[in-house]
C-alpha cells in the first residue's frame, strides 16, 4: 500500500518547472468572538465579520486587488434561517441536532457534478441517514475577482437526517465524518475530470463553515445567508489568510471543519507518514469497523493545516474531548519544565507515546459548536489576545482591538500564552481557565501510575557489557570502508570529543555539490538540511532551551485510539538518541530484563562484496523483507547493524539502509510496531545523525566514531578518560541536532525524527521515490546504481593495495584545499590570478582568471558549470550598453564592520560608491561620520543598510541613511541560525557602533522576533518604510526548495527588493555542518523565485538579486538569464581587497587583515577601493563581450531568458550525466503584459499613516523645536505610529533628535502593531488605551507612556497593556507601562530605560544595555541570553529564581539606600539600585497614575527588599574593566 | 590544530652556516640542524590556511601543512609518512630545493615564511635516524618488467613508484654511480652523497636492480631494451649545455661547468676522472658566466680549490631588492639572491655580455665585455661601457638547450618538442607517453632543464603513467 497521491487543492497550478504546488505556504490573521452563556444571535455574526474586516492588514492581494488568499467564518447551525429556507424547498428539517448540513462545493461540469451528488445518494442510506434535501445557496459573486470568478465552485448545502442507528448526536457526528470520508474518496476514485472543484467544507449537525477565495469585508456579500438576520449564532469564529502565492484555491480557505490556524506545521511530511504508519496498530473501540472506512486518513486539503484538522478529527471521532486532542497535538514544553505539576507532566509523558507533536509556530482556534477555543505552540509564536466583556462575550484576535468595545465595558484583557488554552464551554456558560481545564484532563486517568507501570528508562537499566575497546589493526580499514577522510578526524571528530561543540569555520563553501564531484561522496552529501526562513521562525535551542527536547522513544508505538487501557503498553524511553556502546547493548539484550516486552533483532546491513555494484539493490530488498519478517514474527525493536564490515562484506550505506526499511514499514502499515536503532560506523557528522533522524531512526550508535576516539585519545590536546571523550562527543552531536532541527523551528527530537526535513540535490527521482519517499529533488541526478558504485569505490581503499591509503586515510580536502583532495574554485591559481589583475590593472590578466574559474569542461565546479548558451545573432560590442551601467546593477554583500577589519570595510565601501553599485553595512551598524563624503571626494557610506535579528545599531538615523534597507532572513552560510560575537571582539569601537557595552558578548537571535510569518514580515517592511520612505526594502533569503514560494509572499508583503542568495555564501563563523549542508545553490533557488513570481504575475514589482558565489561575467550573465535583476559579490570582493581564503575569520588571525579586529595584523591589509572597481569593471566588461555574443543590448533584455541556457551537451561525467535542467530552466508562460523584470513599484499604503498628519502640525516643531502637542484617536489599524515622523526628525537632526518631549502625542483608544517604531529623541507618545505587538521597536531615543483609559474597570496590574515584542532592538529612549507586557519583552534592548508591571516569557532576552523594571511577575526564561544592562523585578512571591535562567546573569538583592546621588552616579549601573529604581518608580507614578507604583513607594523600605536585580556577569566585568581604565 | 597564533609568538628562524673561512677548507655540508624545540616552534608558526598555497607553490604538491601540525605536535613518525606520500626523496629537496614553497607562504606576505624546507630536512633526516624509513617491498609482483633510463632524480622517483606497485624494475645508467645530476652536478658540500646511498639500499631492497655503466645507445641497444621490458622510461638530463658563441671560445681554459662540477664530485669520492683533462681553479682568476645555481656552485667549488679571484657575471640586470608581493605573490619571484657561495667570496657583475675571449699561448687570459641595456625588455649594448677581466678560467653555467639527441633518443626514434625535448604531454591520457610505443618519458628529457623537485614529481606521475598502461589501472597516486 502506498500513500496515495491525493489531487491537490483546486486553484493552484500543477508543478511546473520548479514551481511545486506543495510548498506554498499561508498565515494569517484569526479571531473569534463567542456568547459565553450560548446566546445565539445575528449580532454575533456581523460582530465576527467585523473582526475579519479589521484584521485586513494581515491578510494579503495580490495581483487581483478583489481576490484576497482566502477569509471565512464558522458559526453554529443557524437553525431559524434553514428550517424556513428548507421549507420553501419542499422540506422540513428534524429537530436542532437530529440533521444536519453539509455545505459543498460542487463542480460545474454536469458529468462531475453528478458523479458527486451521485456519491452523496448512494453512502448516506449505505451508512444508514437520510438524505433530506439539498438547497443551492445563493450567492453574490460580483464582488469576486476576475482571477477567481472562473474558478468559483456552485455551492449547495446538503441536509441530512439522523438514522435510527445513531443514538446521540455525537454518533451522528461520527457518522457525518465517516459519510464525508467516503464521498470524497468515491469522488476522486472515480477519476473524472473537472473534479477540482469538488470539496465538503463543513458536514455537521453542530457548525457549518462559510468560505471563500473573497476579501474579508466581502463575505457576507457573497453569503447572502450571513446577511440575513434569522442567521444566528453563538459563536463566530473568522480567518483571513495570507498566502504565499496569488492562486486562488477555495478550498485551502479557512476555517476547517474544526478550526483555523495562524502558523505553521513543520513536521507536516513526519506527521503524515506517522498517520499512514499506524495503520497496522491501530483500532477503536468507537469506531469499530468504521475506521476501515477512513483510510487514508491525511490529505483532503494540500495545506498544513487542514492536515491537522484531519488529524484532530480522527482523534475526537476516536473519543478525544476536543481540548484532549489538541493538547495530544500540541502539548506545552512539558520535559524539563520545573513550573509543570507532576500529573500534568505525566499526562504529557504519557501521551507523548502515542503522538509525536505537530511542532511548529500555531495559533489555533477550534471550535466543535459547542465549546470554542484557542490555543498556542509551546513557544508562543503567533499572537492572539481576548477580552472578556460585562455582558459575557469574549473576543480572542490575532490583534486586539479587531472590535471596537467600549473601555467602560471590558472586565478583562489577556492574551494566550505559549502552551496556554483558553476554552469555553457554551453549554456550561463559562470559560474553563487553563489550570482548570488541563488539571481535570491530566486527573481523568492515572498517566502516572500507568508510566510507572511502562515507562522503563533505559539509563535504569543495568550494564552488562563492557564497552569493545577499539581494534587497533583494523580501525583504518573500517574507517576507510566508511569513507572517513583526515578532515573527519581533524576538522569534525577531535574538536567534537575535546570541546563537546560542533565546530565552527569559515567563508563559504566552493567545492562542486556532491553530484558533480569525481570523488566518492558520502550519501549524506547529496542531501540538503532545510529552514524556515519567513512563513515561519527557528529558534534558539540554547536560550530557549526550555522548549527543546530530544527525548526519543524506541519501540513500538500504543494503538493511538486505545482510550482506556493506558496501563499496558511498554515504552522504552531515552533522554537523547546518541547510543554509546553500552547503551546499545543494553537494548540488544533487553529482553530478559523487561519480561520479554520488548524483543530486539539485530539485521546486518553487509552484503557480500563480490555481489559488487550491481548487488545492492538485491540487499536493500532482502533486507527491507527480512524487516517486515522479524516484524510480523514479533520483534519490536529493530538494530540495523554494519558492525561486520570487512574484506569481504561491504555495509550498505546506513542512510540508504534506514530510509528504505523506514518506508517499507510504513507502507506496510508496520513502522508503529517496531523502534528503529542504527548502529553504524558511517555516521560522524551531526548532518549524518540528523538525516538518519530524519528517516526513522529513533536512536543512534556510532561505533566506529567511538572506536576512532579511543583510538586517537592520546592525541587529544586534552587528557580525557575514554568515558569522557565520548560523552563530549555525544553532546556534541547532541547539540548539533538541537540546532539542526531548531533552524527549521522544530523543537522536539520526536517530531523531527521521520520528519524528512531535507531537500535532495542531484537524486534522481526513481531513487528518491523508492527508498526516500516525498523528499523534494529538483534537478535529477543519480540513483542507486552510482550510489553502489560510490560504497564499492570505499570499500576497495579500504580493503584494496592502493599505497596511498596503506597508512593513511583519504584527504578529503573538502574544508581546506589539499592535494589529492576535493576539487575547489578558490585555488591558489584563482585567487593569484584575480589579485595580480585588479592590482595591476590587467583586463588580460582577468581573462586568465575568469577561464580558470570557468573552466567548467573539466572540473564541473558547479552546476551553471553545465550550461551551455544557445547561440543566437550577435551584435558589435559597442551597441551594449556600457560597463559603467551595468555595475550599477552589482552589490557587495553583508559583511559587517567586526566581522572584517575597518579598513576591509570602508575600502569596499568607497569602491561601490566610486561605481555607483552598492555596499552592504552587514549586521553591525555604521558610524554616522560615514554618511558625510569625504574630503577628497570619496564615500565610505554604505548604500545598504542591513536589519537583522540582532538590530545592533540599527537606529532612525542609520535606517533614514539607506538607499536599500536589507532585512536578513537567512545567510547562505548559516539560514535559520543566529550569530555570536564574543565580547573580546567587542572593542571600544566596535561597541561604540553596535550600541553596546565594549566587552559584552554580543548574540543575534536566530529569528527576527518580530518574523515569525509573512503578515509580520509586511509589518516590519511596513515600518521601515515609514521610516524611510524613500529607500527600497530588500528581504535575504537563502536558496532552498519552496524559495519561490517565500520570494512570492516577500513580493506580496510590498518588499521592493528580494534577495536570493546560494547556499555557497561566505561567513565570518558559522557550525562546518551549516556551511556544508544547508540550502542549495543559487541556480535552483533563482530559477524557482523567477518562475514562481511570474506565475504569480508579481515578478514586475520586485527586483531580484542574487549572490552566492558569483565570480565572473558568465556568472552575471547566467544570473539575469535566470532571472535576476541584480547581482552580489561578497568573497570575490573581499579577494580582490586582500583576502586569501585562510578560513580563519573566526579565529581572528587573518594575516591579510581582512577579517580581524587584531591592530597587528590589520597592519598587512594592503587593499584600495581600485582593486575593488577594476575586479567589478572588469566582470561588466566581460559580461558585455557575452551580451554581444548573444545579441543583447541591455540587461533588461536579457532577464529570465532562460531558454538561452541548456545543458552542455559536451559534457559526459559520469555522474552528472542523470542531471535533468528541463525545470531550472523552463521559461513559465506568460501572457501579454505582464512583467518579467523589475518595472514597477510597489503600493505601500503609506499614504494612510496617521503621521502624514503628525509631521504637517509638526512642522514648526521640526524645524525650529518648538513644541507642540497633537491629539488623536487611535485604531488597530493604525499601525507604525511615529516611525514616519521620527525618520524626518533624524533625516534633519541625526541620532541626537531634538529636545526631550518637544513633540508631544496624545493619543486615544487601541493602536496597531508598532507603535513608537524607532521614535526618535524628542518625540513622547502617550496613549490611553492600549496597544498590541512590537511597541517601541527600534526605539531611538523617544518616549512612550501607555496606561489603561480611566473609564476602564480592569486592573491595570492585572491586565495586558502592550502585547508581544516590545522594545525589540530598543537603542534608547523611555518606556512607561501601566500594565502586563507579552512574550519577549525588551528582546534585544541595547539602551531603553522601561518601566512595566509584568512580563510574560523570555523577558530581557538578549539584552545588551538599558535598564528594565518590573513591578510584577514574569513569565518562563527571564532573561535568557542577557549579556548586558540590568533589570529591576519585583518578586513578591520568591519564586522569581525558578523563573529566570540563570546561564549569563546573577541574581542580587539590595536594600533601601537614602544616601543621595546624582544623576551622574545613576551611570553607573553597578551600584545606587535603590535610589535608580526609585526615580524611575516615581517618574512611572508621575506618568501613568500607577497603583502599583504608589503602593510599592508607599511601603518602600520593605518593597526595596522584595526586588531582585538581574545582573549579567559578562556586563559587570566589562563595566569594572571600564572602571579601571578609566582609573 | 597547530597553534593559530604561532605566527606572531615565534619569529622565523632559519638553519645556520657554519663560517665561511671554516666551509670553504673543505667539501662537507655546512648547514647547521635546528634542534628538536627550535623545530617545533617553527612547526607551530604554520597557520594550517584555507587554501595552502606552499602546497601549490611546491611541484610536488607536498602536503605541508598537515607535517608542519604533526612536527609542532611532536608526532615526527606520522610527519615522515605523510611527507613520503608525496616525495620519494625528501633528503635532498630538504637540502637543494630553492624551496618555491616558501616563496608561496602566506606568511611570506611579511617576507616571514614557514621555514618549510628545514622542517622537511629535520623530518626526514630523523626518519633516518629513527629506522622508519622500511623499504616498502611490494605484496605481490605484477609480472611486467620496467627499464628505467637514466638514475637522476626523475629516473629514481620512477624506479622506486614502480617497484612499490610490483613491477620489475632495472635503473639503466651511464656513469658509475646512480644519482645523475644529484650525485656529480650538486657539489658534495650541498649534498652529501651517502643520502643518495642510503636511498639506493632502500630502494634495491624494494627489488629494484641498477645498473650503472649502462649507456643505452652505446653499450646497451634501444632495440634490446625494447624486446626485453614491457615499458622503458627515459628519464635521462638535459645535458646539452648552452655555448658561448665568442670569439677565443676554443682556447684552452674555457669550460662548460658541469665538466668542473663533475670532475670534483669525482675526485671527492676517489672515483677516476677517467681520460679527461684535469680542471682546477686552484690560484686562477676564475670567471663563472651565467648567474644561476650552477654557476653559484661552480663559485663555491673555486672558492674551495682555493681560487685567486672569482668573478660571476650574468647577463640581465641587477634584479630589484624586494619583489612587488602585489603581483608576485604566490609565484617564485625574481629578486636579488644571495647563494651560501656567494657569501664565501666572489665579485658579482650584472648585465654584462662576454664579446671576446682573449688568451696567450692558447690559454685564455682575458675576459673582455660590455654591458647591456634592457630597458626596453631586449639588450642592447651600453656604448663605452665595454670592460675586461682578467681569466685564466673561464667556466660556462648558461644553462642547458635540451637532451643530447645522439645515440639513444634518435634511435628510439622520439619525436622532440619545438625546443628540442622529448615530446610527452604531463596529463590526460598519453601523459608521459613518446611517440614510440611502451616508450615513457619523464623528467629534465622531457620539461627541459629544471628543478630536483619536478624531477621527481614526473618521475612519480610517469611511473603511474607506466602502471596504467601496464595494468589498465593504477593505484598510484596522480601527485
Amino acid at each position: 500500500m502506498s500513500q496515495p497521491v491525493w489531487p491537490q487543492a483546486p486553484g493552484l497550478p500543477l508543478k511546473q518547472g520548479l514551481y511545486d504546488p506543495k510548498n506554498e505556504h499561508d498565515n494569517c490573521g484569526l479571531g473569534f468572538i463567542a456568547d459565553i452563556k450560548n446566546r445565539k444571535s445575528h449580532d454575533i455574526i456581523r460582530q465576527g465579520l467585523q473582526i475579519l474586516i479589521n484584521l485586513d492588514h494581515r491578510g494579503a492581494v495580490g495581483a487581483d486587488p478583489l481576490a484576497g488568499d482566502g477569509a471565512g467564518i464558522l458559526i453554529q447551525v443557524p437553525d431559524t434561517l434553514y428550517r424556513e429556507e428548507c421549507v420553501k424547498l419542499g422540506f422540513e428539517l428534524p429537530a436542532v441536532g437530529d440533521y444536519a448540513v453539509g455545505m459543498v462545493f460542487l463542480p460545474q461540469a454536469e458529468k462531475a457534478l453528478s458523479a458527486c451528488l451521485k456519491a452523496f445518494e448512494e453512502i448516506i442510506p449505505e451508512e444508514g441517514q437520510k438524505i433530506l434535501g439539498w438547497r443551492d445557496l445563493p450567492v453574490d459573486n460580483t464582488c469576486l475577482g476576475e482571477s477567481v470568478k472562473p474558478i468559483e465552485p456552485m455551492i449547495r448545502q446538503i441536509f441530512i437526517g439522523r438514522g435510527e442507528s445513531c443514538t446521540d448526536t455525537d454518533a451522528f457526528e461520527r457518522k457525518l465524518f465517516i459519510i464525508r470520508k467516503r464521498v470524497h474518496h468515491q469522488v476522486w476514485d472515480a477519476d473524472l475530470s473537472d473534479l477540482n472543484h469538488f470539496y465538503i467544507p463543513s458536514l455537521s449537525s453542530r457548525t457549518v463553515v462559510y468560505k471563500g477565495m473573497m476579501l474579508g469585508h466581502n463575505v457576507d456579500v457573497y453569503f447572502k445567508d450571513l446577511a440575513d438576520e434569522r442567521c444566528m449564532s453563538a459563536l463566530a469564529l473568522v480567518h483571513q489568510r495570507f498566502s504565499t502565492n496569488t492562486f486562488p484555491s477555495w478550498s485551502l480557505a479557512q476555517p476547517f471543519r474544526y478550526l483555523c490556524h495562524n502558523g505553521e506545521i513543520n513536521t507536516v511530511r513526519g506527521n503524515i507518514n506517522w498517520m499512514q504508519a499506524r495503520r497496522h496498530n491501530m483500532s477503536s473501540e468507537i469506531l469499530g469497523d468504521d475506521l476501515e472506512k477512513l483510510w487514508p486518513l491525511i490529505g483532503d486539503g494540500s495545506s498544513d493545516s487542514s492536515t491537522f484538522d484531519n488529524a484532530l478529527e480522527l482523534l475526537l471521532a476516536g473519543g478525544y474531548s476536543l481540548a484532549h486532542a489538541m493538547m495530544i497535538m500540541i502539548p506545552e514544553a512539558w520535559s524539563g519544565n520545573p513550573l509543570m505539576d507532576d500529573e500534568r507532566r505525566a499526562f504529557y509523558e504519557y501521551h507523548a507515546a502515542l503522538m509525536e507533536p505537530w511542532d511548529g509556530p500555531a495559533a489555533m482556534a477550534f471550535t466543535d459548536g459547542r465549546q470554542i477555543g484557542a490555543t498556542l505552540d509551546r513557544n508562543g509564536l503567533r499572537p492572539a489576545r481576548f477580552i472578556v466583556t460585562d455582558d459575557d462575550k469574549v473576543i480572542v484576535g490575532s490583534e486586539v482591538g479587531a472590535l471596537r468595545i467600549p473601555e467602560s465595558k471590558i472586565v478583562k484583557k489577556w492574551r494566550l500564552q505559549p502552551g496556554k488554552m483558553l476554552l469555553i464551554d457554551l453549554e456550561e456558560g463559562r470559560i474553563v481557565r487553563d489550570a482548570e481545564l488541563k488539571e481535570t484532563l491530566a486527573k481523568a486517568k492515572p498517566y502516572q501510575k500507568w508510566l510507572d507501570e511502562t515507562q522503563i528508562h533505559l539509563g535504569d537499566l543495568p550494564e552488562e557489557v563492557s564497552p569493545m575497546t577499539a581494534d587497533k589493526k583494523t580501525i583504518l580499514a573500517r574507517q576507510q570502508a566508511f569513507g572517513y577522510t583526515q578532515e573527519d578526524i581533524k576538522f569534525y571528530i577531535t574538536p567534537m570529543a575535546t570541546d563537546g561543540q560542533d565546530p565552527l569555520g569559515s567563508m563559504g563553501s566552493d567545492i562542486p555539490p556532491a553530484v558533480l564531484s569525481d570523488r566518492s561522496k558520502m550519501l549524506s552529501s547529496y542531501f540538503k538540511q532545510n529552514f524556515a526562513q519567513v512563513t515561519n521562525p527557528p529558534i534558539d535551542p540554547i536560550r530557549e532551551e526550555s522548549v527543546m527536547s530530544l527525548v526519543s522513544l524506541i519501540g513500538p508505538r500504543p494503538n493511538l485510539l486505545d482510550l482506556e487501557t493506558g496501563g499496558k503498553h511498554m515504552r522504552l524511553e531515552v533522554q537523547q538518541p546518541i547510543l554509546s556502546n553500552v547503551e546499545l547493548e543494553k537494548i540488544r539484550r533487553i529482553e530478559n530484563k523487561v519480561d520479554h516486552a520488548f524483543v530486539t533483532y539485530t539485521l546486518d546491513t553487509c552484503y557480500l562484496a563480490i555481489e559488487g555494484a550491481q548487488g545492492m539493490e538485491a540487499a536493500l530488498d532482502q533486507l527491507c523483507q527480512k524487516a517486515q519478517q522479524v516484524v510480523l514474527e514479533g520483534h519490536n525493536i529493530l538494530i540495523l547493524s554494519d558492525r561486520g564490515v570487512n574484506a569481504d562484506r561491504v555495509p550498505l550505506p546506513a542512510l540508504l539502509a534506514t530510509a528504505a526499511v523506514h518506508h517499507h514499514l510504513i507502507r506496510e502499515g508496520l513502522r508503529t510496531e517496531v523502534g528503529l536503532v542504527v548502529e553504524t560506523g558511517e555516521a560522524r557528522q551531526v548532518h549524518d545523525f540528523c538525516l538518519l533522524a530524519g528517516y526513522g531512526a529513533e536512536a543512534i550508535n556510532p561505533h566506529l566514531v567511538f572506536g576512532s576516539i579511543s583510538h586517537l585519545r592520546h592525541n587529544l590536546p586534552e587528557v580525557l578518560s575514554e568515558e569522557e571523550a565520548h560523552g563530549r562527543y555525544i553532546k556534541a552531536v547532541c547539540k548539533g541536532i538541537l540546532k539542526v532541527m531548531s533552524k527549521m523551528g522544530i523543537s522536539t527530537y520526536q517530531s523531527y525524527c521521520g520528519a524528512q526535513i531535507f531537500d535532495a540535490v542531484g537524486l534522481s527521482s526513481a531513487f528518491i521515490d523508492r527508498y526516500f519517499t516525498g523528499t523534494a529533488s529538483s534537478i535529477e541526478g543519480i540513483g542507486l546504481a552510482e550510489i553502489a558504485a560510490e560504497t564499492m569505490a570505499r570499500h576497495a581503499n579500504a580493503y584494496g593495495t592502493a599505497p596511498i591509503y596503506r597508512d593513511a586515510l583519504d584527504v578529503g580536502g573538502e574544508l581546506a584545499y589539499r592535494t589529492r583532495g576535493e576539487e575547489h574554485i578558490w585555488t591558489s591559481e584563482t585567487i593569484s590570478a584575480l589579485q595580480h589583475c585588479v592590482r595591476s590593472g590587467d583586463y588580460q590578466g582577468f581573462k586568465t582568471f575568469s577561464s580558470l574559474v570557468n573552466n567548467h569542461d573539466k572540473k564541473l565546479k558547479n552546476l551553471r558549470g553545465l550550461f551551455s548558451f544557445t547561440p543566437g545573432k550577435s551584435i558589435p560590442i559597442d551597441e551594449v550598453e556600457p560597463a559603467s551601467e551595468i555595475v550599477k546593477r552589482f552589490a557587495t554583500g553583508a559583511m559587517s564592520f567586526g566581522s572584517i577589519s575597518w579598513e576591509a570595510h570602508t575600502t569596499i565601501a568607497m569602491a561601490m560608491n566610486r561605481l555607483g553599485g552598492k555596499s552592504n553595512t552587514g549586521e553591525g551598524g555604521e558610524e554616522a561620520i560615514r554618511f558625510k563624503p569625504m574630503e577628497n571626494g570619496d564615500s565610505m557610506r554604505s548604500a545598504i543598510k542591513q536589519v537583522a535579528s540582532g538590530r545592533f545599531g540599527v537606529t532612525t538615523e542609520y535606517l533614514v541613511n539607506a538607499d536599500d534597507i536589507q532585512i536578513k532572513m537567512a545567510q547562505g552560510a548559516k539560514p535559520g541560525e543566529g550569530g555570536q560575537l564574543p565580547g573580546y571582539k567587542v572593542d571600544e569601537w566596535i561597541g561604540r557602533v553596535r550600541h553596546s557595552t565594549p566587552g559584552v558578548g554580543l548574540i543575534s537571535p536566530p529569528p527576527h522576533h518580530d518574523i515569525y510569518s509573512i503578515e509580520d514580515l509586511a509589518q516590519l517592511i511596513h515600518d521601515l518604510k515609514n521610516v524611510n520612505p524613500k529607500a527600497r526594502v530588500s528581504v535575504k533569503l537563502v536558496s532552498e526548495v519552496g524559495v519561490g514560494t517565500v520570494a512570492a509572499g516577500v513580493s506580496k508583503a510590498h518588499a521592493d527588493h528580494v534577495t536570493i542568495s546560494g547556499a555557497d555564501g561566505g561567513t565570518g563563523a558559522s557550525p562546518i555542518t551549516s556551511i556544508m549542508h544547508a540550502g542549495s545553490p543559487w541556480e535552483i533557488g533563482l530559477a524557482e523565485t523567477h518562475q514562481t513570481l511570474v506565475l504569480n504575475k508579481l515578478r514586475g514589482r520586485i527586483a531580484v538579486q542574487v549572490d552566492g558565489g558569483l565570480r565572473t561575467g558568465r556568472d552575471v550573465v547566467i544570473g539575469a538569464l535566470l532571472g535576476a535583476d541584480e547581482f552580489g559579490f561578497a568573497t570575490g570582493a573581499l579577494v580582490a581587497e586582500g583576502c586569501i581564503m585562510m578560513r580563519k575569520c573566526h579565529l581572528n588571525t587573518c594575516p591579510a587583515g581582512v577579517a580581524t579586529q587584531d591592530p597587528e595584523l590589520r597592519k598587512r591589509f594592503t587593499g584600495k577601493p581600485e582593486h575593488v572597481v577594476n575586479f567589478f569593471m572588469f566582470i561588466a566588461e566581460e559580461v558585455r563581450e557575452l551580451m554581444a555574443e548573444l545579441g543583447y543590448r541591455s540587461i533588461s533584455e536579457m532577464i529570465g531568458r532562460s531558454e538561452r541556457l541548456q545543458k552542455s551537451e559536451a559534457i559526459n561525467h559520469w555522474k552528472s550525466k542523470g542531471l535533468d535542467f528541463t525545470g531550472l530552466l523552463t521559461t513559465p508562460p506568460t501572457e501579454p503584459g505582464v512583467a518579467i523584470f523589475n518595472s514597477e513599484s510597489q503600493d505601500h499604503g503609506l499614504q494612510k499613516a496617521l503621521d502624514h498628519m503628525l509631521i504637517e502640525k509638526s512642522k514648526d516643531a521640526l524645524e525650529n523645536g518648538t513644541p507642540v502637542v497633537i491629539e488623536a484617536d487611535i485604531l488597530n489599524v493604525n499601525r507604525s505610529v511615529g516611525a514616519m515622523l521620527s525618520g524626518r526628525i533624524a533625516e534633519r537632526h541625526g541620532h541626537t533628535g531634538l529636545k526631550d518631549d518637544t513633540i508631544h502625542l496624545k493619543f486615544t483608544g487601541t493602536a496597531g502593531q508598532s507603535f513608537g517604531a524607532w521614535a526618535a529623541h524628542g518625540v513622547t507618545l502617550e496613549l490611553i488605551g492600549d496597544s498590541n505587538d512590537y511597541v517601541g521597536k527600534g526605539l531611538s531615543g523617544g518616549k512612550i507612556i501607555i496606561y489603561p483609559s480611566p473609564d476602564s474597570p480592569v486592573i491595570a496590574e492585572d491586565n495586558i497593556i502592550v502585547g508581544n515584542t516590545v522594545l525589540y532592538g530598543a537603542i534608547a529612549g523611555e518606556c512607561y507601562f501601566r500594565g502586563i507586557a507579552g512574550e519577549r519583552f525588551a528582546v534585544r534592548n541595547s539602551g531603553a530605560r522601561v518601566v512595566v508591571e509584568g512580563v510574560g516569557d523570555h523577558g530581557c532576552e538578549y539584552m545588551t544595555g538599558g535598564c528594565v523594571v518590573i513591578l510584577g511577575s514574569t513569565g518562563r526564561n527571564f532573561a535568557a541570553g542577557m549579556s548586558g544592562g540590568i533589570a529591576y523585578v519585583l518578586d513578591e512571591d520568591g519564586d522569581f529564581e525558578k523563573h529566570c535562567n540563570l546561564a549569563q546573569v546573577e541574581l542580587e538583592r539590595f536594600i533601601d539606600d537614602p544616601k543621595h546621588v546624582t544623576e551622574d552616579d545613576l551611570t553607573d549601573m553597578t551600584r545606587f539600585d535603590a535610589q535608580r529604581l526609585r526615580a524611575m518608580i516615581e517618574t512611572h507614578l508621575d506618568k501613568t497614575g500607577s497603583n502599583r507604583a504608589r503602593e510599592i513607594l508607599a511601603d518602600w523600605k520593605n518593597k526595596v527588599a522584595k526586588f531582585v536585580k538581574v545582573m549579567p556577569v559578562d556586563f559587570r566585568r566589562a563595566l569594572e574593566d571600564i572602571k579601571k581604565g578609566a582609573a | 590544530m597547530g597553534k593559530p597564533t604561532g605566527f606572531k609568538e615565534f619569529p622565523r628562524q632559519e638553519r645556520a652556516y657554519k663560517p665561511a673561512a671554516v666551509r670553504v677548507t673543505g667539501y662537507d655540508e655546512f648547514m647547521i640542524p635546528l634542534g628538536e624545540e627550535v623545530i617545533r616552534e617553527q612547526g607551530a608558526r604554520c597557520m594550517d590556511c584555507g587554501i595552502p598555497f606552499c602546497h601549490n607553490g611546491c611541484p610536488v604538491n607536498n602536503i605541508i601543512p598537515e607535517w608542519n601540525d604533526l612536527v609542532y605536535t611532536g608526532d615526527w613518525e606520522q610527519a615522515s609518512q605523510v611527507l613520503h606520500s608525496t616525495n620519494n626523496f625528501p633528503e635532498f629537496t630538504g637540502r637543494i630545493c630553492p624551496a618555491p614553497c616558501e616563496a608561496a607562504c602566506t606568511l611570506n606576505l611579511t617576507d616571514e615564511p614557514v621555514t618549510i624546507k628545514t622542517i622537511e630536512c629535520a623530518i626526514v633526516d630523523r626518519a633516518w635516524e629513527q629506522g622508519w624509513m622500511e623499504p616498502q617491498v611490494p605484496k605481490r609482483l605484477s609480472g611486467k618488467r620496467v627499464a628505467v633510463v637514466g638514475a637522476g632524480p626523475a629516473g629514481m622517483a620512477c624506479a622506486q613508484q614502480l617497484a612499490r606497485a610490483g613491477h620489475s624494475v632495472v635503473v639503466f645508467e651511464k656513469n658509475a654511480k646512480m644519482g645523475g645530476l644529484l650525485r656529480y652536478g650538486i657539489p658534495d658540500f650541498k649534498l652529501n652523497k651517502e643520502l643518495i646511498n642510503r636511498r639506493m639500499s632502500q630502494m634495491q631492497a624494494e627489488g629494484v636492480e641498477f645498473r650503472p655503466n649502462s649507456h643505452v645507445g652505446y653499450n646497451v641497444l634501444p632495440e634490446r631494451l625494447l624486446l626485453k621490458f614491457d615499458a622503458i622510461a627515459l628519464t635521462g638530463g638535459s645535458e646539452q649545455p648552452r655555448d658561448l658563441d665568442v670569439p677565443g671560445r676554443e682556447l684552452d681554459g674555457v669550460h662548460f661547468a658541469m665538466d668542473f662540477l663533475t670532475q670534483q664530485n669525482r675526485r671527492n669520492s676517489g672515483e677516476p676522472l677517467g681520460n679527461v683533462e684535469e680542471i682546477l681553479a686552484t690560484g686562477k682568476h676564475v670567471i663563472v658566466l651565467g648567474g644561476g645555481d650552477t654557476g653559484a656552485d661552480c663559485v663555491g667549488t673555486s672558492s674551495r680549490q682555493g681560487a685567486a679571484s672569482i668573478t660571476q657575471m650574468e647577463i640581465m640586470p641587477l634584479p630589484p631588492e624586494k619583489e612587488d608581493k602585489g603581483t608576485t605573490w604566490p609565484n617564485w619571484p625574481i629578486k636579488q639572491r644571495a647563494s651560501s657561495s656567494h657569501e664565501e667570496g666572489c665579485v658579482r657583475e650584472w648585465a654584462g655580455a662576454t664579446t671576446v675571449l682573449e688568451g696567450k699561448d692558447g690559454r685564455v687570459t682575458t675576459l673582455k665585455g660590455v654591458r647591456m641595456d634592457w630597458s626596453n625588455g631586449k639588450p642592447e649594448p651600453v656604448k663605452g661601457s665595454e670592460f675586461e677581466f682578467k681569466a685564466d678560467l673561464v667556466l660556462l653555467a648558461m644553462g642547458f638547450v635540451n637532451p643530447v639527441h645522439e645515440s639513444m633518443l634518435d634511435d628510439f626514434g622520439v619525436q622532440y618538442d619545438g625546443r628540442g625535448n622529448v615530446e610527452a604531454a604531463s596529463d590526460g591520457e598519453n601523459a608521459y607517453k613518446t611517440s614510440v610505443d611502451r616508450v615513457f618519458t619523464a623528467g629534465d628529457m622531457r620539461r627541459g632543464q629544471s628543478l630536483v623537485v619536478w624531477a621527481i614529481r614526473e618521475g612519480r606521475q610517469c611511473a603511474r603513467a607506466v602502471d596504467e598502461f601496464l595494468m589498465g589501472s593504477s593505484e598510484l597516486p596522480t601527485q
